[in-house]
């Protein structure tokens, strides 16, 4: 489908900012005043509170020991990701996909549009997958002369409005029904009303004719097993049937991380994904796809390309942020997450993938000082490691970045001086109270009294306060320390004590 | 038996943490205070709170007076090594306490948690280290699971409305329906739960700084929440989120009485006067 390049540029720029990132830019850029934040709160708390119930309704009491075995599994696979790997291109080889392996986005892109070109491939669809947003395969696939539709709704609405998804597994979180009839009737020329029944017709009737005449179907995958050679995929509009089945070259592509060792793990994990991602039991389709269709043909016309990509994954792949690649993408720790919903969604991320996970790995995959910015976007207050299904310690991580990037030198050296001389004041304790004296001296004396009479709860409220403190008093008044403290409590009381 | 701690929820086995119920049942314990830099200069009133208390209760209570602060600020900003040079000295100073107490739970966190980490598996300071986490307990879950205090039993009344702000850091210490149990147990005291209490108050320490807005925005949907409640007190378990929320009622013209469980326990015993302010 052909976009006008501003647009196009804009959503590149949306997930591929300049470089470093300035989240706090971003998200003026990004939260303007049309309601989206108040809509992505609502979206994303009814996901959470959805999960929530789903959960408590297949697992109840049994929560945690869920997680810790799905975070088991995955661990296990990715402690040993190289002989699962080669077990998944075994099995997928024998029966009958071609295996490519892309070190990086360059190179995925460089062999889908072979396969594509070899093949004469005019008209592509692609299924919903995060990973090909990762590579800009759209663009790429575009600029090489094959029309692309996506066709999974969210992600159709996003290709017509030149716009990025905002969440991974709802890309359209940040629009309404309104906007989403408009583009309709502008860029498909369709008479609708903004009701989602009237809209998803619209979009059925415009990708049926697409699928009648593509030749190309490109699809992510969910789970790659490597004991049967088998791609997963969950979707829930059924648009993942036609992508995978109609056109007679399918591509799969897939993070390496995507691999799990069994058919049997599946049980677990489908169960969580559907799960963590909208409360569903599971997905409406769930695609087993073990090699290409027969069609009763002893020859098959029908070929099945899997891309398993790096692209900066291995970097995680050293002990300490191992764990980081048991993500199975199911979205719940975005909506689960505070900063993602007040900060208007995944746009403010400046990266494809959003919210604590993407705040983790996105430095990562794309440089700790690109991207210094995200793992400071958190309160740590671990609302993400609570719903995680495969157990990720997303605050360590968060904080272990946060060591990174003071290792490389990266806050400012006010900033660092600032917290080396603190601590320096904390360790000593002659030192602790003159700064204790001298911060209640300087912070009373700018305070408004609250007219307390008992010396320890009497204190002031700063309602400007200087320096790195201002931003503090942007928002709420600042309090200041109680005339008294409480070692002057202790000395008091013992010494009232003894005589 | 509580675990202490998250991170040992693997690595020690059942019956090895900290204090057995049946160890103490008669016997007066000594337990340290860590104050905390916080509570010490902006709410010495939980501390105090905590003293009356554990004395009411028929223990002794001991302060190390050269305290200072347990290093979270550095930790959680990336600063390992002055955060390992703070643990260091906290780790000292309690090494031969056998329960530490503290009125803030993401103090007790960052002991249970970060502590055991910052140091290699092995050597004396992580032995060390883990001692510390497993004797470490927040107040709240010092009276539910080692001194089993039952309120009703000991008689606390306390009239009023009141509120509940559960805080991010006792995810792995306490539960919200536990404190709430404890609330249940105040004679007089009427408990309306806030809408979407597990929800961060937006403060996360320099978080605050960082993301003035972000921040902000969180914070005011939490004061609008409470509000609703029509409580007149807020009962805040941690001292960060309660500089975060109360300066964001005040900027809001939000009247409202903030104060710490240990201080609620305290007014509901006659321990404490009860004070008009913050």
């Amino acid at each position: 489908m052909s976009q006008d390049t501003s647009s196009e540029s804009h959503s590149l720029h949306l997930l591929n900012p300049p470089l470093p990132f300035d989240m706090k830019l971003r998200m003026q850029q990004t939260t303007e005043n049309d309601g989206s934040v108040q809509r992505i709160q609502n979206t994303a708390r009814t996901k959470f509170a959805q999960r929530e119930k789903s959960y408590t309704e297949a697992f109840g009491d049994r929560q945690t020991d869920v997680k810790t075995l799905a975070g088991q599994i995955k661990q296990h696979t990715l402690d040993h990701l190289d002989q699962y790997l080669e077990q998944f291109i075994q099995s997928a080889t024998k029966s009958g996909m071609k295996v490519h392996l892309a070190r990086d986005a360059a190179q995925a892109r460089k062999i889908c549009l072979n396969i594509a070109q070899s093949h004469g491939c005019k008209c592509c669809i692609k299924s919903k997958s995060m990973v090909t947003e990762e590579i800009q395969l759209l663009s790429a696939l575009e600029s090489g002369g094959i029309e692309t539709y996506e066709t999974d709704l969210g992600e159709f609405i996003v290709q017509l409005d030149g716009d990025a998804p905002s969440h991974i597994v709802t890309p359209v979180i940040h629009k309404d029904r309104e906007s989403i009839a408009r583009t309709f009737r502008q860029k498909l020329g369709a008479e609708t009303t903004s009701d989602p029944e009237d809209l998803t017709e619209v979009a059925r009737q415009y990708l049926r004719n697409v699928y009648r005449k593509a030749d190309l179907g490109i699809s992510g995958a969910n789970f790659l097993v490597a004991d049967t050679g088998t791609i997963v995929l969950c979707t829930n509009e059924g648009n993942g049937r036609f992508v995978t089945e109609v056109p007679p070259v399918h591509i799969v592509v897939a993070g390496i991380e995507k691999v799990i060792p069994r058919i049997n793990d599946l049980s677990l994990l489908l169960k969580l994904l559907a799960r963590s991602s909208t409360g569903q039991p599971l997905t409406v389709y769930t695609s087993l796809i073990n090699g290409p269709t027969q069609h009763g043909d002893p020859v098959s016309t029908h070929e099945i390309n899997v891309i398993l990509l790096d692209n900066g994954r291995s970097n995680l792949l050293p002990a300490p942020t191992r764990s980081l690649l048991r993500c199975i993408r199911c979205g719940a720790c975005l909506n689960a997450c505070p900063v993602f919903r007040h900060a208007g969604g995944g746009h403010a991320y400046g990266s494809v993938y959003s919210g604590p996970i993407g705040s983790a790995i996105t430095p990562l995959m794309r440089g700790v000082s690109n991207y210094s910015d995200l793992p400071k976007a958190s309160s740590l207050c671990g609302s993400c490691h609570q719903v995680c299904p495969v157990n990720i310690n997303l605050p360590q991580q968060l904080i272990n970045l946060r060591q990174e990037a003071v290792t490389q030198q990266i806050p400012s050296r006010l900033e660092s001086l600032i917290y080396r001389l603190f601590a320096l004041c904390l360790r000593y304790p002659f030192l602790y109270r003159a700064t204790s004296y001298f911060n209640k001296l300087f912070t009373r004396l700018g305070g408004i009294s609250t007219g307390a009479h008992d010396q320890f709860s009497n204190r002031k409220w700063v309602k400007h306060a200087p320096w790195l403190f201002r931003h503090w008093t942007t928002c709420r008044d600042l309090p200041t320390p109680t005339s008294k403290n409480f070692q002057h409590w202790w000395i008091l009381r013992n010494r009232g004590s003894s005589s | 038996m509580r675990i202490s701690g998250y991170h040992h929820c693997e690595s020690i086995p059942h019956g090895q943490h900290g204090f057995h119920k049946q160890h103490r049942s008669s016997i007066d314990l000594r337990i340290a205070l860590f104050i905390t830099c916080l509570a010490d200069n902006y709410f010495p009133r939980s501390g105090i709170a905590v003293v009356k208390i554990l004395e009411y209760l028929g223990h002794e209570v001991i302060f190390p007076r050269i305290q200072t602060c347990c290093g979270q600020p550095m930790y959680n900003n990336g600063y390992r090594k002055e955060a390992c040079q703070l643990a260091r000295r906290m780790i000292k100073l309690f090494r031969d306490c056998e329960i530490v107490t503290t009125p803030s739970g993401s103090c007790a966190s960052l002991v249970h948690d970060a502590y055991p980490q910052l140091f290699t598996e092995g050597t004396q300071d992580h032995e060390a280290a883990v001692g510390l986490a497993k004797n470490t307990y927040e107040f709240v879950s010092l009276l539910k699971d080692v001194l089993d205090v039952d309120l009703t039993q000991l008689g606390a009344r306390w009239e009023g409305i009141a509120t509940y702000h559960y805080s991010c850091h006792l995810r792995h210490i306490i539960s919200q329906a536990d404190v709430e149990r404890l609330l249940n147990n105040i004679e007089g005291l009427e408990y309306r739960q806030i809408e979407s209490a597990d929800q961060c108050c937006g403060f996360g320490g320099t978080f605050s700084l960082h993301y003035p807005d972000l921040s902000g925005s969180m914070v005011r949907e939490k004061v609008r929440n409470i509000a609703e409640t029509g409580a007149e007190t807020l009962i805040c378990h941690d001292n960060g989120c309660t500089m975060n929320i109360a300066g964001a009622c005040r900027r809001q013209n939000v009247a409202i009485r903030i104060i710490s469980p240990s201080e609620l326990f305290a007014e509901s015993l006659g321990l404490l006067e009860r004070g008009a302010e913050l």
